[in-house]
């Protein structure tokens, strides 16, 4: 039954159907504002009900996408509007919703000006979100993974940081011209397959000169987009003027888009290309966990260092993708779902104090568990939990990965596993200068304790990385089908490769 | 007695639009002079406007009979009809977006819309000639009318000095074109397009490819392509605003028009000859177009060069040299006039102690006074800058592509780079709109009709995704007839 009706478009647009109707009927003043964040909180929750429905409907056991709508859209070009979820996809759908009221939550308080405008923007980005991961057409995929820029964009620079117009532009230019080239390639494998099918055009075979160039055209839009160093310039700039829902929202879902199109599109799409540029993508990969683990050791502003150590924990996901192996493939979905949930936490942590004491500078915390104590629990736990301390998600998802690079690669595995050595240091030193010590300043003794909306916040997320850490087999189960595809399709072509290479030594 | 081949009165029937319009303008002109002055803008604008809609209707009329009229001088297809339907509806929009403006600016000059009329016919007869000599007379009774309009303010030095500009370069480039068109009668032997095709497949002489080149130089200079774009800012920022939006948006339908014809049906065997050099004009135009709008402040400027930008990509689509591309082209010059006329109502509209103002930095704090255009303004610089699921954005899509599928990657990858550069310039305006504190008050003019236009052009822009299969079958159908 549920499978005839259009659940996934009505889970995609629903928000929009709630921006409308902040933006048509909430005016710009207190009540207006308190309007719009109901409604804005109450489509959000709706739609993560709803997602939780696809989600329990969901039959791991099918190894194919499910809730499939296809309607034609521009029949003249063979174009349709294709909706469907499968196991890689699934998750980051979940995950979204799931954090999106979250978001809106934790900026209740904190966003003063424009608040209509805001909620809004928020319920437009979360339709863009999860049209990116449900998308099954490629072009319909582009349009929701650029559009995303637009409320980002405008999220940063009204209701930003002091440099918040330096760092919009900087995300909004960066992250379009890594996708416009992506928007040519896109061009290409239409007018070479005559169809805009993801389906249809990863069982197409480009031959390798092909699949070089439209790799490199991909990874443009993807490594901006994860970030991978050296492209990740923009994301600390984003993190640090960004309101906290929206480095959240980045930290938690946007930059996991990158890692899904590695998944959904590199990989799959261009095999003997990916096989032939993993050993750069480690290199690359190494170059962010260790490099970008050692520039947050010396940051002196808290959400720059989060953001830092976002780019190293990216840096698992690639190295993962790209170990072709089964435990790399399924780690790097779980490492993109259990980073999404803890650095989103970690910005809200930093949220939470920002909002009392108006600065993010270490310097200027120190003693903080003496003042709120409930709070130090929940950001001890999301740190050690960005550790990758076991019995959270965050160690399941690096150990994944680290036993698939040992199995394709052992040397890569251990520069990657020193990256779980800085993560500790830097985590562990920030949490001692922030929230240890003696509270001798005074402004930290008049901290406010977390009030009941603010544990709120945090209770989903501790019980999901929870969950996801001791109880590993939901997720590893919904994704396990579609891991297995890529991964058939990576073993095939590598071993494609050993034939053609042992026949050309035998000299045929 | 005279006896022309095949002439017959049919012939005259097919030409109905243009000449209804001509006797309204004639009727506009007779009745400004005998009516108060005071009211004549008014009256001449509402006649225009109304033999503009019968002109539309009849044009949709005549051209239920395709064919060639007077000796091949005239066409009724359906590029033609497209077109005249699209410079007509440009023209009643700006027509109707710039009367308020100009009542309160006093600017009182009854000959102003029936000059754009008569601009109007020769656009119109532009669209369909497939003769060297009726594209000539058509194009100098297009362009005449327009320089003396963009001078229409002869008090202001500026304006002045636009329409003397426009017009040296303006009648520069006429000599170019006529320069090309007589090499190539001298090569051809006849001016009708057919005989100009059927010569040029047997082998490009130099003299032909002399003439071409010169003829799409001229060309270039009414579509304001780089290097022939100079005129463009100085004339833009110039002219009166009302000017500006028209010459904006109608003129370059018209010559987009006979670039597509004249490359597509006149040269249609000699794709080489022309491809590269329609490639080499597409490319300086986005690339110039992008970088020069960087350091500009004020907003009419910044159009000209973004509107250059915009040409060259439009341009793309011819340079493709495929069907695919002129659909493209076609859909392209669509919402390049649904985005313009969005945006000439906001520049239209601007005031600061009644007086219109133009430099970008006026806009700071406009979302706060006047949240529907600071909004509406967001949707259309998002949409010029190309970003999906905006108009502007299937605009692209369909040269680029166009251009992918023949083979031009270069050309695609050169173009997509230009338009992440140009989004820098239009974040610019959206940077300063909601993003700066709000310092100065801008006033608006407040106008029911404007409003209600912008608001449409928004809902399009927003939905234009939905029509996007309708556009192309279209346009699709037309570049197939070509």
């Amino acid at each position: 039954m549920l499978n005839n009706l259009p659940i996934l478009s009505f889970l995609t647009f629903l928000p929009l159907f709630g921006a409308f109707v902040i933006l048509l009927t909430c005016s710009d003043d207190a009540q207006g504002a308190k309007n719009s964040k109901m409604v804005a909180l109450w489509t959000s929750l709706i739609t993560f009900i709803l997602s939780l429905v696809v989600l329990f409907n969901f039959d791991k056991n099918l190894n194919s996408f499910q809730f499939v709508e296809k309607v034609q859209w521009v029949p003249f070009s063979n174009i349709s509007y294709h909706m469907g979820v499968d196991g890689i996809s699934l998750p980051f759908v979940v995950l979204s919703t799931f954090l999106i009221p979250i978001c809106l939550l934790s900026s209740i308080n904190s966003i003063t000006k424009e608040v209509p405008i805001f909620m809004s923007l928020f319920l437009i980005l979360e339709v863009l979100m999860v049209g990116t991961f449900c998308a099954m057409d490629i072009l319909v995929f582009y349009i929701f993974f650029e559009a995303v820029l637009i409320p980002m964009f405008l999220i940063i620079g009204i209701w930003g940081g002091s440099r918040r117009v330096y760092s919009a532009f900087k995300f909004f230019l960066y992250t379009l011209l890594g996708s416009v080239l992506m928007l040519v390639a896109i061009f290409y494998l239409y007018a070479k397959t005559g169809t805009t099918e993801i389906a249809y055009i990863t069982n197409y075979n480009f031959p390798f000169s092909v699949q070089f160039w439209l790799f490199l055209a991909f990874f443009a839009s993807f490594s901006v987009k994860l970030p991978m160093w050296p492209v990740h310039t923009w994301l600390p700039d984003a993190h640090v003027e960004a309101p906290t829902a929206g480095s959240v929202i980045l930290a938690g879902v946007l930059l996991k888009m990158g890692g899904y199109g590695f998944l959904r599109f590199s990989i799959p799409m261009f095999p003997d290309a990916s096989i032939f540029f993993a050993p750069y993508i480690f290199g690359l990969s190494i170059i962010a966990i260790i490099y970008t683990s050692l520039v947050a050791l010396v940051q002196s502003d808290m959400k720059k260092m989060i953001a830092y150590s976002s780019v190293a924990h990216m840096g698992f996901v690639t190295i993962g993708a790209f170990s072709f192996t089964q435990e790399g493939l399924s780690g790097a979905v779980y490492q993109m779902v259990s980073h999404g949930l803890i650095s989103g936490a970690l910005f809200l942590c930093v949220g939470i104090i920002y909002d009392r004491l108006h600065t993010r500078e270490i310097s200027a915390y120190g003693g903080v568990t003496d003042v709120m104590p409930r709070f130090a629990v929940f950001f001890m736990f999301m740190m050690l939990a960005s550790v990758g301390l076991p019995g959270t998600s965050g160690f399941v998802a690096e150990l994944l990965v680290l036993v698939g690079i040992w199995k394709s690669n052992p040397i890569v595995a251990i520069f990657t596993a020193t990256g779980l050595i800085l993560g500790a240091i830097y985590m562990l030193w920030l949490y001692r200068r922030v929230m240890f010590g003696k509270a001798i300043k005074e402004e930290i003794l008049k901290l406010e304790k977390l009030s009941f909306r603010e544990i709120s916040l945090f209770v989903p997320i501790t019980f999901m990385v929870l969950l996801l850490g001791i109880y590993a087999m939901p997720l590893l189960d919904i994704s396990n089908n579609s891991i297995t595809n890529i991964f058939e399709i990576t073993e095939f072509h590598k071993n494609q490769n050993l034939e053609s290479q042992i026949a050309k030594v035998k000299g045929f | 007695m005279l006896r022309l081949k095949g002439f017959d009165f049919m012939n005259l029937f097919g030409i109905s639009g243009e000449l209804f319009l001509a006797l309204a303008g004639m009727i506009a002109l007779l009745t400004s002079v005998f009516i108060n002055k005071d009211n004549s803008l008014k009256i001449t604008t509402k006649i225009c406007n109304v033999a503009f809609i019968i002109t539309l209707v009849l044009i949709f009329i005549s051209h239920s009979i395709p064919g060639s009229l007077f000796n091949e001088m005239y066409v009724h297809d359906a590029l033609s009809r497209y077109t005249k339907s699209l410079i007509l509806i440009g023209t009643i929009l700006t027509l109707i977006i710039s009367s308020k403006p100009q009542k309160i600016d006093g600017f009182n000059r009854p000959e102003y819309p029936v000059l754009i009329l008569f601009s109007v016919i020769g656009m119109l007869l532009m669209a369909s000639s497939t003769n060297l000599i009726s594209l000539y007379m058509a194009l100098e009774l297009q362009s005449l009318p327009l320089y003396v309009i963009a001078a229409i303010n002869r008090d202001n030095l500026k304006s002045s000095e636009a329409g003397l500009k426009y017009f040296i370069l303006g009648a520069l480039s006429s000599g170019l074109l006529l320069f090309g068109m007589s090499l190539v009668y001298g090569a051809v032997g006849d001016t009708s397009f057919s005989s100009i095709s059927l010569i040029s497949s047997q082998g490009m002489t130099s003299l032909l490819l002399i003439g071409l080149v010169f003829m799409l130089s001229g060309l270039a200079f009414k579509i304001s392509l780089v290097p022939f774009h100079m005129w463009t800012p100085d004339v833009y920022e110039g002219a009166p605003t009302p000017v500006t939006a028209f010459f904006a948006i109608v003129p370059k339908i018209a010559a987009m028009t006979v670039m597509v014809r004249f490359t597509f049906s006149a040269f249609d065997t000699a794709l080489s000859s022309w491809q590269q050099v329609v490639i080499i004009l597409a490319i300086l135009s986005m690339i110039l177009g992008s970088f020069a709008a960087i350091m500009q402040t004020n907003l009419k400027r910044l159009m000209a060069y973004s509107s250059i930008a915009h040409m060259g990509y439009a341009l793309v689509g011819v340079a493709s040299g495929v069907k695919e591309g002129i659909s493209g082209l076609l859909v392209y010059m669509f919402i390049y006039i649904i985005m313009n006329i969005g945006t000439f109502i906001i520049i239209l509209s601007m005031r600061r102690d009644n007086q219109s103002v133009e430099e970008i930095n006026d806009l700071k704090g406009i979302s706060k006074t006047h949240p529907f255009i600071a909004f509406s303004f967001i949707i259309l610089m998002f949409s010029m800058a190309g970003i999906p699921p905006l108009a502007g954005f299937f605009g692209k899509w369909l040269v680029f592509y166009a251009a992918v599928n023949s083979g031009l990657l270069f050309v695609a990858v050169i173009g997509v780079l230009t338009s992440v550069v140009g989004a820098f310039y239009y974040l610019r305006i959206i940077k300063i709109m909601y993003f700066d504190e709000n310092e100065v008050k801008l006033d608006v003019i407040d106008n029911k009709s404007s409003m209600f236009i912008l608001g449409s052009m928004i809902i399009l822009i927003l939905l234009f995704g939905l029509f996007l299969n309708w556009f192309i079958e279209i346009t699709m159908g037309i570049s197939l007839l070509i």
